[in-house]
């Protein structure tokens, strides 16, 4: 039974919750610094272009223009991974790529100077297409990858990053195999995870050797190095976070932005904002990889998998920016659901004319799956196997090992997962709504209802470093030094429950810096679910460390050894006798403060777990899909909040979750390059009207994690739902659709009564 | 390359474009300032394209947000699609980024900063709901999400939920705060029952 806690595992206000409902929040397009000036990028028409002539007279004339810079004035500050996307390039490679960067007093001033820019363009052939952009003859988009491969790694995960999935004997496995599926799936979508705020920095320089960038994005640490690193390791970067309006991993592409910022900054003087534009937020940043599989999988009856083999492409668009780091990430994940002792999983990053992929949560894992997954259910449907059974038997179990982005095999040593599977499919009712394999669960009319599951982990839980100080005043108060922002999880209040149950001090008396990398020791940042079980841990050792400093500063005062010492509401006293006790003050002295320091490494080994089952119901008539309901089984160890997890966890829905199975997808005209739903309007998205009913199904087995036994799941919540509403809507019009999103046009066509949709 | 040359001289003023205010009787007026009460508070504006004027191509979600400094009021879309920029007029949900400034003349306007009690700074039942069922997660959205509610509770005090929902329906919430709004908005309701 989970132990009972003061403050863990019951809802609390948010520490910012007054802020967010009154608009004092300060989102990065809410600064106002004295001279701030208005950064506007020109962005390219043309999806492949060399740049031959390009005038700024016009726009330099401008009245109220500051600065009008090209690739001919900036440095070579490079972006991606390995770098070679310039910030300002004499070539352009997408349909919005930046042309020209303008500094101006007002917002409308930047943008009459964009369109005073003349440029004249060659254009030169574009290819968008994965299997086409890397044959012989294919468009070049960098000199240095030829055949648009880029090539392997991510230095910051280390020297040996995970590439491919190669292990055991895989023709000996397809041998063992009772049944062999192949084929072709694909989730080649590309939708946008569309935080709401949309990407924008602030940059001003003190002097000419320290840059200060406010970033919307997640943590401050990761901003400052990246820009730290781009500009030559020679600048001193201090980075600012503060509420960030939504990010779901993407804004930790934010480099180009802040690089935009810098320069311009830089060349008048002044601080400058650049905040993308809805419009070009849609055209420009972050969508989800372009994913796909030319698979084989080998089964048994019994669902034993007994090789997996494919070649897995995926698109990274124009440039990347830690495609590399997904791809080893997904290949790690893929493990955790598919035990399987040979395999053979060949990924290739390729880049082609489009608007860059990369960071979103699911993070490789989520595009690998949806493509992967259905060539497996191919197998499971040829072996009548119930896919909830089948899951069951292949995720992992304690002691079960896998490969991680390291390249290094690790040892699973977490909590037995199929209890919350149990507890979930009971909720959802899968023994009763499973008819089989293309069999619908009901029909009524021309209504017919499916039901699908899909499942996922991720083993980063506790990826990378976090180091946090923790410091007692004497007046009974602790701030927490931590240089995370609070994007949306809540982990900053979190982090203060955690703090407020170490120090069994009231969530009033516990304060969280601003996010600033001046003040706070190193921090990662939240990402792959690390919050929790990461952040949180290096927090609870600060904490811990600063208690124990205030028993030894104190134990004279009680006439006590240091290790009999308790504390309480900002009282001191010897264990077991409560009544008499002192404040801080009169143990610590009026005149100190205490520091704590924790710090976290990582560690790999407690992947987290998250099945997603959905019920669909089609229209067979028209071709709509409904999604009528969602449950999302987990066991997360313990609760923090109740209601910031439910929060998390209803997410799966947005940010390029589930409805990019139905209705999210970014539509690119490969006879322009343009996207044709770069707005609100036509880019789709779930609204109050149309929500599915949902339920969370949260176990509470203890981890072996930190003080409170928890691990993370936000980020996972959107990756097993796409791939099981494939399967829903398959099951319910009892034929298989290889392709997302799942529209009208393709289910009418996959039922015969219109020509086109869904093409294998 | 301009330098810096300081802060908006060299920014010619414009004269040309005052807006026309047709008033019901058909009269035309040229106007060099706009009046606007946000918050309970009058703010006369002079129209122009300096730094703390109203440009005629301001929409009000701008004015509200650079001129006036009054950020809650969020810009999504900017395009009428997403709610973010929600504010009252009169009683009604507005899209303040669909409105040019220079149309809200003689205008009351509620934003989110509006909301909560001046004076002791008391929450409205909204806001404090939203605080108590932790109705949002970036809180991007909630500014929009608050006003509009407000407006609709203005209408009609004990809406049912799919009520709710559908009044809501133009607001973009992308991290699905929703359920949480859902439950924070029927508490408000079920409390004026
Ligand atoms: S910003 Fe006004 S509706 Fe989106
Ligand atoms: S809470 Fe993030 S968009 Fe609604």
């Amino acid at each position: 039974m989970a132990k009972k806690y003061r403050f863990i595992g019951k809802p609390a206000p948010r520490k910012d919750a007054v802020e967010i409902v009154t608009g004092h929040a300060k989102f990065v397009g809410d600064i106002k610094q004295h001279g701030l000036l208005w950064g506007k990028v020109l962005r390219s028409p043309h999806p492949h272009a060399n740049i031959k002539n390009i005038d700024t007279s016009k726009a330099a004339r401008l009245p109220g223009v500051r600065a009008v810079l090209t690739h001919h004035d900036v440095p070579k500050w490079k972006a991606g991974v390995p770098p070679h996307l310039p910030m300002l390039d004499s070539k352009v490679r997408f349909v919005g790529d930046a042309v020209a960067l303008v500094a101006a007093e007002t917002e409308e001033i930047a943008a009459e100077a964009c369109n005073l820019i003349d440029v004249e363009y060659e254009q030169l052939p574009a290819v968008y297409d994965v299997e086409e952009a890397i044959k012989p003859d294919a468009p070049q988009l960098y000199e240095q990858f030829p055949g648009n491969i880029l090539p392997r790694g991510l230095p910051f995960f280390g020297p040996e990053l995970l590439q491919e999935v190669i292990m055991g004997d895989v023709d000996q496995g397809f041998q063992e195999a009772e049944i062999i599926s192949e084929g072709t799936y694909a989730f080649e979508n590309i939708p946008n995870p569309l935080p709401y705020e949309p990407p924008g920095a602030i940059a001003s320089w003190d002097g000419p050797d320290t840059l200060n960038v406010w970033v919307s994005g997640q943590g401050a640490y990761l901003d400052r190095l990246s820009v730290y690193y781009t500009l030559g390791r020679k600048i001193k970067v201090n980075a600012y976070g503060g509420p960030c309006g939504g990010s779901y991993g993407s804004k930790g592409m934010s480099l180009p932005v802040v690089l935009y910022s810098a320069i311009l900054a830089r060349v008048t003087g002044r601080p400058v904002r650049v905040c993308l534009s809805k419009e070009e937020h849609l055209n420009t940043f972050a969508l989800r990889l372009g994913s796909r599989i030319h698979g084989r999988v080998g089964m048994k009856k019994d669902g034993t998998i007994t090789a997996i083999s494919g070649d897995w492409l995926i698109n990274t668009g124009y440039y990347s920016s830690a495609t590399q780091g997904m791809v080893a990430v997904g290949c790690g994940e893929v493990q955790l659901a598919l035990r399987c002792n040979n395999w053979d999983l060949r990924p290739k990053v390729i880049c082609t004319n489009r608007c860059a992929s990369g960071i979103v949560r699911g993070f490789g894992g989520q595009e690998l799956k949806c493509a992967l997954l259905p060539i497996v259910t191919e197998a499971m449907e040829k072996l009548d196997i119930d896919p909830f059974e089948f899951f069951k038997k292949n995720y992992i179990r304690p002691g079960d090992g896998y490969y991680w982005r390291d390249s290094n095999w690790y040892v699973y040593r977490g909590a037995e997962y199929s209890k919350a599977m149990d507890k979930g499919a009971e909720a959802f009712r899968w023994s009763k709504k499973w008819r089989g394999w293309l069999k619908p669960t009901s029909v009524d009319g021309s209504k017919r209802r499916g039901v699908g599951v899909g499942v996922h982990g991720n083993g980063d839980t506790g990826e990378d470093t976090s180091e946090a100080y923790v410091r007692l005043d004497p007046d009974g108060t602790a701030t927490i030094y931590s240089s995370i922002c609070e994007h949306g999880t809540g982990q900053r209040s979190c982090l203060c429950k955690m703090v407020a149950e170490v120090l069994q001090l009231p969530l009033e008396h516990i304060n969280i810096t601003d996010s600033d990398t001046r003040i706070s020791p190193y921090e990662f940042g939240p990402a792959g679910s690390r919050g929790t079980y990461a952040i949180g841990s290096a927090a609870i050792a600060a904490a811990e460390d600063a208690k124990q400093k205030l028993f030894a500063l104190s134990a004279h005062a009680l006439n006590a050894k240091p290790e009999d010492l308790e504390t309480e509401d900002g009282m001191l006293f010897i264990r077991g006798n409560p009544e008499n006790r002192i404040q801080w003050r009169r143990g610590m002295g009026v005149d100190s403060t205490v520091l704590g320091f924790g710090r976290f490494e990582a560690d790999f080994t407690l992947p987290n777990f998250m099945m997603t089952f959905v019920e669909v119901e089609v229209d067979t008539e028209t071709g709509k899909v409904d999604l009528l309901r969602v449950v999302s089984a987990t066991d997360v160890g313990q609760i923090i909040d109740p209601y910031m997890l439910e929060n998390q966890l209803n997410g799966c829905l947005g940010s390029a979750g589930i409805d990019s199975a139905l209705i999210e997808e970014s539509v690119l005209d490969t006879n322009t390059g343009r996207l044709l739903t770069a707005n609100m309007v036509d880019y789709k998205w779930r609204t109050f009207a149309e929500l599915p009913e949902m339920q969370n199904v949260i176990l509470e087995t203890p981890f072996p994690s930190h003080r409170f036994g928890a691990i993370g799941i936000g980020e996972i919540a959107t990756a097993p739902g796409p791939s099981a509403v494939l399967m829903a809507v398959s099951n319910a019009i009892g034929t298989r659709l290889h392709s997302y999103p799942i529209t009208p046009d393709k289910v009418l066509a996959a039922l015969g009564k219109i020509r086109g949709g869904d093409e294998k | 390359m301009p330098q810096n040359k300081g802060v908006e001289n060299d920014i010619p003023r414009i004269k040309a474009t005052l807006p026309k205010i047709i008033t019901e009787s058909g009269s035309v007026i040229e106007k060099e300032f706009i009046e606007l009460t946000v918050n309970g508070e009058a703010y006369e504006l002079r129209i122009g394209n300096r730094h703390g004027e109203v440009d005629p191509v301001h929409t009000l979600a701008h004015t509200l947000r650079e001129t006036l400094n009054l950020t809650g009021t969020k810009i999504g879309c900017d395009n009428g699609a997403c709610g973010a920029c929600t504010v009252i007029i009169d009683g009604k949900a507005v899209l303040s980024c669909l409105m040019l400034t220079v149309e809200c003349d003689g205008k009351s306007i509620t934003t989110i900063e509006g909301l909560a009690d001046p004076i002791t700074g008391a929450l409205d039942p909204i806001q404090q709901s939203f605080v108590d069922h932790t109705a949002f997660q970036c809180g991007y959205c909630t500014p929009g999400i608050i006003m509009s509610t407000k407006a609709l509770l203005h209408k009609n005090q004990s809406p049912t939920e799919q009520e709710v929902k559908e009044s809501l329906s133009g607001h973009y919430c992308r991290c699905i705060s929703h359920y949480h709004v859902i439950e924070a908005v029927m508490d408000v309701v079920e409390r004026g029952r």
